[in-house]
């Protein structure tokens, strides 16, 4: 016995977006279009997923909420709690660390008085704790600001490139 | 067969079929192989790797629960690298896994114990922090300690696969990983209960009976449940005098591996404060504790000065012995008047009704059905572990089931198609249905039935149904326990036995509770003695005993307020009332002189015949509570002090015997040729009719009386009028959170709720809960109010 529909979360350009996904699957594996959709809806948001979101995505697909939560927390690209709106993502995986990705996280956590993880109380900037490598090797160290890539950084480069952000 | 293979394990060569999983071939020849993740009943998920084997030209170790026999394959299952790897896998599950076994319910009947002191090392080696997870509330019947949990899935698989209900996953990653709802919620399925049983450490453990016992402490005896007619097969536990939980006991017949929610936990009523202890006589209006003599011969007198004008209500619940006696009880008093249907109201065709309704096949045969009807049931609530097997019918079978009933959406499948009505819709549509498969099969409707179904409207539905039947091979139609309040039950037999018939069907009628098939067979109707046979002079029916005045009412395990939707009119029409029963209720309280206290279900020997028809005893598991007496020596007794010589039993067996002797020439038939009175489709009935049955926990006084039961989310979902959005706003309730409902002179006030199962022109109101005690019938027209 349903409770009320949260599929008006969901705004026509997630749902335009949605839709393109599904049409590539089989009809009766719309779960496959789930993360796509999900990006999707993390996009409409300023970044990040609520409850309300994910249930409306599962709505949408005719899936049970559970099978999105899972997704949606297993994947480190999805945020299931409220974050700043620039995405800062710093690899640190083991070539960026060789290179020195280390002192890089560590001006960026002293330069905004945040730890990985954290977002800055302005609301402008999110230090993503980020699992894997970015596969930008050759470029080490890197980072990735809201999709884009910055390649052999050093603070002086980080701080124009953050600095510029809105 | 020819194309049989041979594998070779641990030296011991066994011939099987190719593709078959090492782990089932090695269990069936007794080679034990450690798991956690793998469980026959599930899908495979290889992820453990408890149960890595050695397979000879394999270049690692095989997960034996994934790997397909192959011919000529050598597997080692105790050889050293197969033993090391097994230790490897052991050592990695207990690095998060807490040494709190002393603490722990599992604890003695823990797979991860068992398999750690078979395979695992002595020593940890680990002296790093190990994880903590927070603890969920998942609701009253499963405790959760998942900093226990090894992350098996085999919970998670059982919602998806077995529930149907995907409620519990694997939320975050890696070392963040949890198994949980990821939003605070209960588990609502009516299954949930499973596992318990399934989890193989003890981070799932049963909340009624958490720190109650320890499971070496623990007794077992063979149980059937006796909530539903499925007769689901128990193991009931026991330490000294006292019920500590129940299990399932596989049966593959009847319920496989898993019994529901509602079997596994209602036993917690017979510790109730309301259960009866001791005999009471009412005395200057007020119930007074009397010895059992004095009560036993208070109430034989009552009885033999009331003759022929007594009159016996028994609770469908009550076991085939006890309506033996309860009807040669009244019959030797020279009455008749003794019927267990309680919720029925057409009785009009009674003559002609099957002596025993039962399912027409068996319960394993539903899963090989191609299509199937059910008319007037809500099975997922009312018969869970006979929904799983129609589940399983659509799922490997692909099977057409279609409803036509009252509430759509229940299902934890998919249905071909889903009608939903008041009452007398229901008839339109069988109708309809009829009529559109006589014209599908060429099987013309007899000439009264085309009379009666001539102005029917057949929609394009109706044909689709009907055409999904005609076409399948393995076809049942299932009339579930919403069709016996219908006012119209005779012409809905009628129209369904004509539907079996063109549909080359079988005709399957689901009884109530746990054994009113066995009623009809001990002969507890007022028209038919034991084994079916008509009597001379039928006596009243339910419906009228509740409506007429008599010497003695005598009552057996009923609950006749909320058990009998028309109980509102059972006035202090009686001289006297005698009620045997287990448990205090408002009836009892209010109206019965004489009360006798009555062993609950696990206390008291007996028999239940499910809907196949399969007899299944069982004994007490534990001696009654208090001076309470089982029913079948209560009412032996009170016939040795009416009649000396006719109730000579030793034991409860002696009463099953003597019955199952008369009833060795019973055949079972359901296509009884009923014909009913009507001339024609019923009318609706008012601008907002009710529709509804007894919520899931609701069902009888023992399930009423389970606290845990009472507090799930199903049971507060179905304690509520639930309507659809635009009936909501139609009658101005939208928004309300409580509602009154007027029903002829009755009143109720209840929350609301909005369903879009739930069709137009209805409101589902519950039956058989104390809030809707002074409404009537199951089905009629009803006002809906806001409460200010």
């Amino acid at each position: 016995m349903q409770s009320g529909s949260k599929i008006d979360l969901l705004n026509d350009h997630t749902r335009a977006e949605i839709d393109h996904w599904v049409a590539r699957f089989p009809e009766e594996r719309k779960r496959s279009a789930l993360l796509q959709s999900l990006v999707a809806a993390q996009h409409q948001n300023q970044g990040f997923l609520t409850n309300d979101l994910m249930d409306a995505v599962a709505e949408y697909l005719g899936l049970a909420p559970i099978h999105v939560y899972e997704v949606a927390s297993f994947y480190s690209m999805f945020e299931t709690k409220p974050v700043a709106r620039h995405n800062v993502a710093i690899c640190t995986n083991i070539c960026c660390m060789l290179m020195g990705s280390g002192s890089i996280v560590e001006h960026v956590e002293d330069k905004f008085g945040i730890k990985i993880g954290e977002s800055t109380e302005d609301g402008r900037i999110y230090l993503k704790c980020e699992e894997e490598c970015l596969a930008a090797c050759a470029g080490g160290p890197m980072m990735q600001v809201d999709h884009v890539y910055h390649e052999n950084l050093t603070p002086q480069k980080v701080d124009e490139i953050l600095d510029a952000l809105e | 067969m020819s194309d049989n293979i041979k594998v070779t394990i641990n030296g011991q060569e066994i011939e099987t079929q190719p593709g078959r999983l090492l782990i089932d071939v090695a269990d069936e020849n007794d080679i034990v192989i450690p798991r956690f993740c793998y469980h026959k009943r599930l899908s495979v998920a290889a992820s453990c790797r408890m149960c890595l084997v050695e397979v000879e030209r394999a270049p690692k170790p095989m997960p034996a629960c994934a790997t397909q026999c192959m011919d000529g394959m050598v597997v080692q299952t105790r050889s050293q690298k197969a033993i090391a790897a097994q230790k490897a896998t052991m050592e990695f599950l207990l690095i998060n896994h807490p040494l709190d076994c002393p603490i722990c319910d599992q604890g003695g009947e823990c797979e991860l114990q068992d398999v750690a002191m078979g395979f695992g090392d002595g020593v940890s080696r680990y002296t790093e922090q190990k994880r903590v997870v927070m603890d969920k509330n998942i609701g009253p019947l499963i405790a959760t300690d998942f900093t226990r949990c090894i992350h098996c899935t085999r919970c998670v698989r059982f919602g998806d696969e077995i529930a149907g209900m995907p409620e519990l996953g694997a939320t975050g990653r890696g070392e963040h990983m949890e198994i949980g709802t990821y939003i605070e919620k209960s588990i609502v399925s009516e299954l949930s209960g499973n596992v318990i049983d399934i989890c193989p450490v003890g981070a799932l453990t049963a909340r009624p009976s958490r720190y109650t016992a320890r499971p070496w402490e623990l007794t077992r005896h063979a149980g059937v449940s006796a909530h539903d007619c499925v007769g689901s097969n128990t193991w009931v536990h026991t330490r000294h005098n006292d019920v500590i939980r129940v299990v399932p006991r596989e049966n593959e017949s009847i319920n496989e591996s898993w019994i529901s929610d509602r079997d596994r936990f209602s036993y917690t009523a017979i510790k109730s404060e309301q259960r009866l202890t001791q005999p009471l006589m009412r005395e200057n209006g007020d119930l007074k504790p009397v010895d059992w003599e004095t009560a036993l011969n208070a109430a034989a007198a009552k009885l033999n000065e009331a003759g022929g004008s007594v009159a016996t209500l028994v609770s469908p619940q009550a076991t085939l012995e006890e309506h033996y006696l309860a009807q040669k009880l009244t019959r030797a008093l020279g009455s008749s008047n003794i019927d267990h249907r309680l919720t029925q109201v057409d009785f009009s065709a009674q003559q002609n009704a099957p002596v025993m309704p039962w399912l027409g096949r068996s319960l394993a045969s539903l899963e090989t059905l191609d299509a199937a009807l059910i008319v007037a049931g809500s099975l997922r609530y009312q018969q869970p572990m006979l929904s799983h097997r129609l589940r399983k019918a659509v799922l490997k079978n692909n099977a057409a089931i279609s409803s036509i009933g009252h509430v759509a959406g229940q299902y934890n499948f998919d249905m071909h198609s889903e009608l939903a009505g008041s009452a007398s819709r229901v008839i339109h549509d069988l109708a309809s249905i009829a009529s559109a498969l006589a014209g599908v099969s060429g099987k013309a409707l007899s000439p009264r039935l085309a009379k009666v179904t001539a102005d029917c409207e057949v929609s394009d539905q109706h044909r689709a149904i009907a055409s999904s039947l005609a076409k399948a091979a393995n076809v049942a139609i299932i009339v579930g326990t919403d069709a016996l309040p219908n006012p119209q039950l005779a012409l809905l037999q009628e129209l369904c036995e004509a539907i079996a018939v063109a549909a080359e069907a079988t005709l399957g009628y689901l009884s109530v509770s746990a054994n009113s098939a066995g009623a009809c067979l001990a002969g507890a109707l007022p028209h038919r003695a034991a084994a079916g046979v008509a009597v001379d002079a039928p006596g009243e029916n339910a419906g009228e005993i509740l409506s007429a005045r008599h010497k003695v009412l005598l009552t057996f395990a009923a609950n006749p307020l909320l058990d009998a939707p028309e109980a509102g009119s059972l006035a202090d029409n009686n001289d006297s009332i005698i009620a045997i029963s287990s448990f205090d209720n408002d009836f009892i309280r209010r109206q019965a002189d004489l009360v006798l206290p009555l062993a609950a279900v696990v206390e008291s020997s007996g028999s239940y015949v499910n809907v196949e028809g399969l007899w299944q005893s069982f004994n007490g598991c534990v001696h009654s509570r208090g001076e309470s007496r089982q029913g079948w020596k209560i009412l032996a007794a009170l016939g040795q002090v009416l009649c000396p010589d006719e109730f000579t039993y030793s034991d409860s067996l002696a009463v099953r015997n003597e019955l199952k002797t008369l009833c060795s020439d019973v055949e079972l038939h359901n296509l009884c040729g009923i014909q009913s009175k009507a001339g024609g489709l019923p009318q609706a009935d008012g601008k907002i009719e009710k529709v509804g049955c007894s919520p899931i926990y609701a069902c009888d006084d023992m399930t009423r009386l389970s606290a845990p039961l009472q507090k799930t989310p199903l049971m507060q979902l179905q304690s509520a009028v639930i309507m659809n959005r635009q009936m909501a706003e139609d009658a101005k309730l939208l928004g309300c959170d409580q509602v009154q409902v007027t029903q002829d002179k009755g009143t109720a006030v209840l929350p609301l709720h909005i369903d879009e199962g739930v069709p137009a022109g209805c409101a589902w109101v519950p039956s058989g809960v104390d809030a809707v005690r002074d409404l009537s019938a199951a089905y009629g027209k009803i006002k809906l109010e806001k409460v200010s």
